[in-house]
């Protein structure tokens, strides 16, 4: 028999290549994280390969949330979506109505036979990830809440006491005002305005947003943020708008800049945004809790949950499940949790870390980082669990449109509010539509 | 006499056309249906579960107020880009035409944005013009008293998108404008000139008319260019606000079916967009042409 070289060259590398394949198994890992948080990211992976011989996490960045979301959808249409998928807290109710195309992390967990107990994890992140049925759909990753900065030397010239920081909203006013006579061209800004001043306030304030516990409930939630109390809100804010006190400056997190270049003196913001505002102020600044309205009951409860958690996709073998429940016991370690957490800014995800954080002296030895922390470890109540709506992005744009008016000076708070209702609701119906064709 | 040459064989011309056709049916054709199809379908994001919706997807559409504003929005976002860009280039054209000294320079110069990217393009801008920071907002600040903010002010917004887009086209018509004038025959112009007729007067009664089929070919080009290919442009500087007042209806189609998932809606704003394109395209061919001179 007449062995072709080449037959012969192929035959060889596929065995070495299969024979690899048995030595480690490979689980993709599709991400949103940029700059330092990307190598955080790639640090994560790294370590978590060298604890262990039998599988290689490989991380890869897809674009921002949304980018990596509709990156992933079209892989999994043509059969191969990664094992992990990192999606943003918008994308939940989404990919919760997605049940062909995602595995619970609970089952994955349960089915690898790695211990996991879903008690260990900060009741406010881990329930907003959980299913009714109370298992545990994604794993939480990155997560934020939305946090008040003040420009400690602004206040001082202005005037006010630069260790207290206003707790309320009228506090915020008349801090604004005195900001302002003192020649603040900026006296406040905001960014996510959806996130901030509707989402977290709601749940704040223990209000509704939506109905059905805020989607929490069923896909047929409709929006509520049409109560006395949000409109108060939005009223107060369009006055300070017109006063000069509230200046709008963008979209998303556009407006970190205005706060970090030191144009703007109090913001609110997501406790993200804490890395920036570290490496850029050049002035003494302060982190405070969320401001809210004194006179309302409940108030103050506990903020929203933002930043991401990772999915797991479906379809793929056993071995690489048993690879990807190893990954998420590793990040559930409350030394590396403890460890991320302090080197990112996102919140401790398990209780345990938070204390072990605690011990070590860390928010003694940085004031203001346990703002974030305090404010989501509460017990939350059936409204304030946290928000999870279908085709969220859409309605997060629609806000972002309506509440421009505002600004703008062409639209009433009233009716904008209204307009955002009615156009959110459309989108909400759609959802519906489209998540019970797939229950189907 | 015949001079032209012909093929008599039925099957060489199929096949000479045949790599053509099949990248357009590949790449057009293919993806055109595609879309009629979805835009009659509601779908989950992961194409899990498809179910026939007929004709609802276009009935949701145009029961929606905002997106019947997006039309208005994307009429004069179009024609201001495409008289804007065919304007600004093709003077530009006739002065580089002109020029002797460091010709080469400024064509080059000229050419350049073309190669920059859209979404680059839209950040450059931002840069410029961003409130309170960028350089021009800040100088218009400083100089003139002008407060410019295209983030509440949707005069700024709408001159912002226009400009970026008008700047990153003018390279494109400023090279069919250049080629054109240039291959107009020298003596033509120079008989005009001994006759006495001045710089002005020789652009409008010969070169203007004899640049007619460049003008009209990019007048189509330019069109489908604002409709279709600014969508990066508007994301990277005004995501479509304050409000809705720069949301036009390509950004609309990527907003709701890239960022948001919801490829059924997504879908029939993109067959609305092929047929307003489409039927553009046709009335430029039937009316407009009419006045071209070849």
């Amino acid at each position: 028999m007449k062995l072709k070289p080449f037959a012969l060259a192929s035959g060889v590398l596929a065995l070495a290549l299969s024979g690899n394949a048995h030595a480690q198994v490979e689980v993709q890992w599709w991400h949103s994280m940029t700059g330092g948080l990307n190598e955080w990211v790639n640090d994560l992976a790294k370590d978590f390969n060298a604890s262990q011989k039998d599988y290689k996490v490989v991380p890869t960045f897809k674009g921002n949330y949304d980018e990596a979301m509709t990156a992933a959808m079209a892989a999994f249409r043509a059969g191969n979506a990664p094992h992990i998928l990192q999606v943003f807290e918008v994308g939940t109710a989404t990919m919760m109505a997605a049940k062909g195309a995602v595995k619970p992390v609970g089952e994955v967990m349960k089915q690898s036979g790695v211990s996991f107990d879903p008690k260990a994890y900060v009741p406010a992140v881990s329930a907003y990830y959980t299913a009714p049925s109370g298992e545990m759909m994604s794993f939480p990753f990155n997560s934020s809440t939305t946090i008040f900065y003040y420009n400690k030397d602004a206040f001082k010239a202005a005037g006010l006491d630069p260790n207290k920081a206003p707790t309320t909203w009228p506090e915020v006013t008349l801090a604004a005002a005195k900001l302002k006579a003192n020649g603040s061209k900026c006296p406040y800004t905001t960014s996510w305005m959806s996130w901030v001043h509707l989402e977290s306030f709601s749940l704040w304030h223990n209000t509704l947003f939506a109905t059905q516990n805020n989607g929490f409930a069923g896909t047929n939630a409709r929006l509520a943020f049409n109560s006395p109390l949000h409109l108060r809100h939005f009223e107060n804010l369009s006055n300070m708008a017109k006063q000069g006190l509230f200046v709008y400056k963008g979209r998303a997190s556009v407006a970190v800049p205005s706060f970090v270049s030191g144009e703007c003196a109090m913001f609110t913001g997501s406790s993200g945004s804490y890395a920036d505002v570290v490496r850029g102020a050049k002035f003494a600044y302060g982190l405070s809790a969320l401001p809210y309205y004194p006179d309302v009951p409940g108030a103050p409860q506990n903020t929203a949950i933002g930043g991401a958690s990772l999915w797991v996709m479906s379809g793929k073998k056993p071995a690489e499940y048993k690879g990807v429940a190893e990954f998420f016991k590793y990040l559930s370690n409350p030394e590396v949790q403890s460890a991320s957490h302090k080197r990112t800014g996102y919140l401790p995800i398990t209780m345990a870390a938070y204390e072990l954080t605690e011990k070590s002296g860390f928010y003694k030895e940085k004031p203001g980082t346990d703002v974030a922390v305090t404010q989501m470890i509460r017990k939350t109540t059936d409204k304030s669990r946290g928000i999870r709506l279908g085709n969220f992005v859409q309605i997060r744009t629609i806000l972002d449109e309506e509440t421009e008016a505002i600004w703008s000076g062409k639209k009433e708070p009233k009716e904008a509010l209204e307009a955002a209702m009615k156009r959110g609701n459309e989108q909400l119906e759609r959802f519906e539509k489209s998540a019970k064709a797939s229950a189907l | 006499m015949e001079k032209r040459v012909r093929f008599t064989s039925t099957w060489l011309p199929w096949v000479l056309l045949a790599p053509q056709v099949v990248i357009i049916g590949v790449f057009f054709f293919w993806p055109a249906a595609q879309a009629v199809l979805q835009s009659l379908q509601v779908q989950d994001s992961f194409g899990l579960s498809t179910e026939w919706a007929g004709l609802d997807n276009f009935k949701t559409l145009f029961g929606d107020s905002a997106y019947l504003e997006s039309f208005k929005t994307t009429a004069i976002f179009s024609v201001l880009v495409a008289v804007l860009g065919i304007a600004l280039s093709l003077m530009l054209a006739i002065f580089a035409d002109r020029v002797i000294k460091g010709a080469l320079l400024y064509k080059t110069m000229l050419i350049v944005p073309y190669a920059v990217a859209p979404a680059v393009a839209g950040v450059l801008w931002v840069f410029m013009f961003s409130p309170s920071i960028g350089v021009v907002a800040y100088g218009l600040a400083r100089f003139f008293g002008f407060e410019w903010n295209h983030l509440l002010d949707s005069t700024h917004a709408m001159s912002l998108i226009v400009a970026a887009a008008t700047w990153k086209q003018i390279s494109y018509n400023f090279l069919f404008f250049l080629a054109g004038l240039q291959s107009i025959p020298k003596s033509l112009i120079e008989a005009a000139a001994i006759d006495g007729a001045r710089p002005w007067r020789r652009f409008w009664s010969i070169q203007f008319p004899l640049l007619s089929p460049t003008t009209f070919f990019l007048l189509v080009i330019n069109m489908v260019y604002a409709f279709f290919d600014t969508f990066a442009i508007i994301d990277a500087t005004t995501s479509g606000g304050p409000g809705r007042d720069t949301v036009i209806m390509v950004y609309k189609v990527y907003q709701d079916g890239v960022k948001g998932g919801d490829i059924g809606s997504s879908a029939a704003q993109s067959v609305v967009l092929m047929l307003i394109v489409v039927s553009l395209t046709i009335l430029q061919f039937r009316y407009v042409e009419k006045k071209v001179n070849y």
